[in-house]
């Protein structure tokens, strides 16, 4: 059930170094990599300013060696998602005009830190993403308003109230989340069988 | 001009500096005149004898203030004359006719600082922004760069009423304005508005660009004052006729005074209303304006004649 795309859809690029007076990169376990692909066009001096928060899974090892190699200013190491942010918003409380942030991982980690960086007034044209890993999305509930994290299957089934969602392309920048609208409301039951479709 | 002129009575007129006159207009039937922005500015029509200028003039008052139009006109001896006709013939008591103001250099409301920088008599769209940002409660900063104290018209009232927002830079006291150093210490979510001399504008941007600063960050008034140059002629393609267009006229004025209007707003090469198609060009186009592409200009067809100009035979419009 694909949806025709809709404008709120994010897009996502490639990271490459921008000028900028201090660089903030932020990526989850899948994104790690685009930060070493980064790294190959960076100038000498480009991570002399970066500061690298990342998210990777607790335990992933390999992921952290070739971020470790790049030697930024410096390097936050978190293995939760909510501690990567967290550090970021605190980062970005300090920071000036010329701070260009990078984000590299899944949808949900893109959205959520866009958000924090939206907050503390980091401009759009300073931030650039780069989608790697799992298409699995973020979902709030049109009726319950429940965060549905990592979901691959359309329709979903609603953690809060349980109805059968359709995961619509329209994002919400404010809510770092695309939108689940139920299927069934007609005619409850009558939702397709769920299939992995963000993978 | 889409919108119909204002008919406005001039009801104060004072000298600033030696070079900067500031005039107050006020609607000639009283009440108030439309509501304007931060950075908007109007054209105002001036008949010099046979001439009838328009020129484009920064609106510096407060846009809390409608009863009268605030404008500051920095007098310019080899201009085209629009700034002398003001200095020289205009007094209290004058009539004349305004354009609704327009803005294209608008604020942005999501910012989270605003840094203003003036260069000269550009401080006159900054002033309204100041006076907004004042009213509204939204932080900023105003620096202008002038030679000296006496060429820095209008700021001992800035200083007086903004405070130690306002900061002066005055070259000839070797206190260059230094962009670079400005731009490196602000903080996240400042959005910077630039107004004066090109060299400045460049500068400014140029600096901010190269600090990381994001396109959508910064602003700068694009609308600068056609320049005088040599006559020429244009052939109007629907009529045959042919209209000339003297040293100290733009074209767009010539085309007006010729009966052959042509839309405008900024009068200044910025807004891209009186984009006009050239039909035939035996010569040269001068290009002056802010709004046609690279592509466009190398392409030929396109002329903006509030600002550009034309050197060779024969040039036709499409008009
Ligand atoms: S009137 Fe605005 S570009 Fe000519």
């Amino acid at each position: 059930m694909p949806e025709t795309s809709i404008k709120s859809r994010p897009v996502y690029g490639t990271l490459a170094p921008q000028p900028g007076t201090r660089h903030i990169l932020l990526a989850d376990g899948d994104g790690a990599a685009a930060i070493v692909d980064l790294a190959r066009a960076a100038p000498p001096e480009f991570f002399e300013r970066a500061h690298i928060i990342t998210a990777p899974a607790a335990g992933a090892m390999a992921v952290r060696a070739p971020l470790r190699a790049l030697a930024p200013a410096v390097l936050d190491e978190t293995d939760r998602l909510a501690a990567a942010l967290s550090r970021l918003a605190e980062v970005l409380a300090g920071a000036g005009m010329g701070t260009r942030l990078y984000v590299a991982g899944t949808e949900g980690t893109i959205g959520q830190a866009m958000q924090v960086a939206l907050d503390a007034g980091v401009e759009l044209g300073a931030i650039a993403t780069e989608h790697r890993g799992s298409r699995a999305r973020r979902v709030q509930c049109a009726h319950c308003k429940t965060f549905i994290d990592e979901v691959t299957t359309q329709p979903v089934a609603c953690s809060g109230c349980g109805l059968m969602l359709f995961v619509r392309d329209h994002y919400s920048r404010r809510l770092a989340a695309f939108q689940g609208v139920c299927v069934d409301a007609e005619e409850p039951g009558s939702a397709p069988t769920p299939e992995e479709v963000f993978t | 001009m889409s919108a119909p002129s204002i008919a406005v009575r001039v009801s104060e007129v004072a000298a600033v500096t030696p070079l900067v006159k500031r005039f107050r207009l006020e609607p000639e039937s009283g009440g108030r005149l439309p509501a304007f922005s931060g950075g908007a500015h109007i054209a105002v029509e001036m008949q010099d004898g046979a001439h009838r200028r328009r020129n484009a003039f920064s609106l510096m008052g407060s846009p809390s203030d409608t009863t009268g139009y605030v404008i500051g006109v920095r007098r310019h001896d080899n201009g085209r004359g629009g700034s002398r006709y003001m200095h020289e013939r205009v007094t209290p008591g004058t009539m004349l006719r305004i354009a609704h103001p327009a803005n294209l250099f608008p604020i942005d409301g999501r910012a989270r600082k605003h840094l203003l920088l003036a260069g000269g008599i550009g401080i006159t769209p900054l002033v309204a922004m100041a006076e907004q940002f004042a009213r509204d409660g939204q932080p900023f900063e105003l620096h202008y760069a002038a030679r000296s104290p006496e060429h820095a018209a209008f700021a001992d009232e800035l200083l007086e009423r903004f405070g130690p927002a306002v900061h002066t830079h005055f070259s000839a006291q070797g206190r260059r304005l230094a962009c670079a150093s400005l731009l490196a210490e602000q903080p996240l979510g400042t959005h910077l508005y630039v107004c004066g001399p090109e060299t400045l504008m460049d500068e400014a941007f140029a600096s901010a660009r190269a600090l990381g600063w994001p396109e959508q960050s910064l602003h700068r008034e694009r609308f600068a004052a056609p320049a005088r140059g040599l006559p020429f002629a244009v052939r109007l393609a629907r009529s045959g006729r042919r209209v000339d267009v003297g040293a100290d006229q733009s074209m767009l004025e010539a085309l007006e005074a010729a009966g052959a209007p042509v839309a405008s707003l900024c009068r200044g090469g910025a807004c891209g209303q009186c984009e006009t198609r050239v039909l035939a060009c035996d010569g040269t186009l001068l290009h002056a304006d802010h709004y046609l592409s690279a592509a466009e200009r190398g392409a030929g067809g396109k002329v903006m004649p509030c600002v550009s100009r034309f050197a060779g035979r024969s040039l036709t419009l499409d008009l």
